[in-house]
């Protein structure tokens, strides 16, 4: 079994649209949707679930106020400025200390060294995964609960199921989509993969994003291509890309052009290939058979 | 004061809204700095090209441990919560990039046997474009730990005025970090399918944090009426509705902003910065 990653660098360059296509043009595949963070391909296919997990994350963190005796201890050790001296009095001391969610890292340090055991540390369940039906395959993706840390974790997790089901199922190819940027779950979804995918667009913007990722993908020694989307935009800069991409050792691949017709595929809820037979759908369908021929 | 321009969905208009933004209201005599939060991909530069002046790298501390003092005795991999420290046979072995830095191995080991080292993870750039103070964050390629680099260039914000905080596309930690404590919080979206349904992600984040939020539709005559219909039964602001136009995009493209380039772009954005900086003046 084969597993390509599409990624992008600079987010809105239409890799979710080129994914659902490729699910549509792509045989004998499983899915998996490792944006975790601002899931979408599943606005495309629909998919029904077939079973719903729990994603613990990390850890929740909460100070009793009844036990605290306000010693300052956990304040004094914590990294990450997330205890306040602003908590409720107890029959001890009139102020106790609190942990700021948002600020905790759920390292759990402070619970550790706590004298008294005021504090509380416990699995903290911050999303949700599931393994689904669609009409172009199984597909596993996932939610995270909002303001919750360990994207990186989850999309671990994702890739992890996804191929497990993709073997299972003795099917060849796992289809992947990423997020955008090259920080934790961006390095989560391509280490180890045997080819990605980047899909930029001619802006300056795009081209300065896709040096940055390209850095990232050599880093890990992961074999990548690039596409071009809405090519037309700005040709010149679709060729000084093309170029800079060479240069870095990623083959270039069929541009897509420009057309409203992506837009309104999304807005009917079907894949662009299955929408249209215009020439935005013909080079899609070039770029998976370039694609194909990349992987093997 | 701090607004944050943040979105869940990526290439929604963010950056050109964040950087638009803060030249308009230093032209309407504000004090802005614009901060660029996107620390993996930072854009803000290519059309503020501000002139960089200063440069401050950005380290994490991080255990390296003494193996003649380490006794094996697994104290720190058990309160380690990210797998970053484990004893493996007669070593105790570091994983430097899945580090938090909490130090919570060094407090725990009986045998004094751990310290730390700063492990580079970025730099933050200051400068200046014009009148507006400009400062970006650049993570380092391979890490992944971005927070407290954006926790860097937040440090950079006015005491007075207005700092502009351009935040990573998505929903979890750079993007929690870069809004938690805004003033204002500015969705970017377009109206698309998945534009409203990561706006919805990106509502219920701001939401749980508490800070108000205001929304900007942008290229908003492509694609349906619910993102409008949603902001309008859920009674969000929406600031601005910015039509697609080419123009903007070809601008856009070769790094122009569109206030400067694209005739009748600036007005779309008044009723921000009369939002801003009419109402604190």
């Amino acid at each position: 079994m084969k597993e390509l990653v599409v990624i992008s660098g600079k987010g809105g360059t239409g890799k979710t649209s080129i994914v659902a296509s490729f699910a549509s043009l792509a045989q004998n595949k499983a899915l998996a949707d490792c944006d975790v963070d601002a899931a979408d391909l599943h606005l495309v296919l629909a998919p029904r679930i077939l079973s719903r997990e729990r994603f613990v994350g990390g850890r929740d963190v909460r100070i009793l106020p009844g036990h605290c005796t306000a010693c300052g201890k956990c304040e004094e050790i914590c990294r990450f400025d997330a205890i306040y001296f602003d908590g409720p009095g107890n029959g001890m001391v009139p102020k106790t200390f609190r942990i700021d969610p948002l600020a905790c890292e759920g390292c759990g340090v402070c619970a550790h060294f706590c004298a008294e055991n005021a504090i509380e540390s416990k699995d903290a369940q911050s999303g949700e995964w599931f393994i689904s039906e669609t009409r172009h395959g199984p597909m596993v993706h996932a939610r995270l609960f909002a303001a919750q840390e360990n994207s990186g974790k989850l999309v671990s997790l994702v890739r992890k199921q996804a191929k497990q089901l993709a073997q299972e199922r003795g099917l060849e190819l796992l289809l992947v989509d990423g997020s955008p940027g090259i920080g934790c779950p961006v390095i989560a979804s391509v280490t180890g993969t045997d080819f990605v995918l980047i899909v930029t667009e001619p802006t300056l913007s795009g081209k300065h994003d896709l040096g940055r990722v390209l850095e990232l993908t050599k880093h890990f020694g992961v074999k990548s291509a690039v596409c071009v989307n809405k090519f037309d935009l700005n040709v010149e800069m679709t060729e000084a890309i093309e170029a800079f991409a060479q240069e870095s050792g990623a083959k270039a691949l069929n541009r897509i052009r420009y057309d409203v017709a992506v837009t309104k595929a999304q807005v009917m809820g079907t894949t662009v290939v299955d929408y249209t037979t215009g020439a935005v759908a013909q080079e899609i369908k070039a770029l998976w058979q370039q694609v194909v021929s990349e992987m093997r | 004061m701090k607004i944050a321009i943040a979105s869940g969905k990526g290439g929604t208009g963010k950056t050109t809204v964040a950087t638009c933004l803060s030249v308009l209201l230093s032209r309407a005599g504000c004090h802005v700095a614009y901060l660029d939060c996107d620390v993996e991909e930072p854009n803000g530069h290519i059309f503020l090209k501000p002139e960089i002046t200063g440069q401050e790298r950005v380290y994490l501390p991080v255990p390296v441990v003494d193996q003649d003092k380490c006794t094996l005795c697994r104290k720190c991999e058990e309160i380690c919560q990210y797998n970053a420290i484990v004893c493996m046979g007669k070593k105790t072995l570091v994983f430097q990039e899945l580090c938090h830095a909490c130090g919570g191995c060094v407090l725990v080991c009986p045998a004094n046997a751990i310290s730390e080292i700063d492990r580079e993870i970025g730099l933050v750039e200051d400068g200046r474009a014009g009148d507006v103070a400009f400062a970006q964050g650049k993570l380092k390629i391979g890490e992944a730990l971005s927070p407290p680099l954006v926790k860097a260039v937040k440090r950079r914000a006015l005491a007075d005025g207005i700092s502009v905080l351009d935040a990573p596309p998505g929903t979890t930690c750079p993007v929690v970090e870069t809004v938690r404590d805004a003033d204002l919080v500015i969705l970017v979206t377009e109206p698309t399918p998945f534009g409203l349904n990561d706006l919805k992600l990106a509502i219920d984040m701001t939401r749980q944090i508490g800070i108000p939020i205001a929304v900007v539709i942008n290229r908003c005559d492509v694609g349906d009426d619910k993102t409008l219909r949603y902001c309008k039964q859920h009674k969000i602001d929406v600031l601005a509705e910015i039509p697609d136009d080419r123009d903007v995009a070809v601008a856009y493209s070769t790094g122009k902003l569109p206030i400067d380039a694209v005739k009748g772009y600036s007005d779309r954005l008044q009723p921000l910065v009369q939002r801003l900086w009419g109402g604190t003046r």
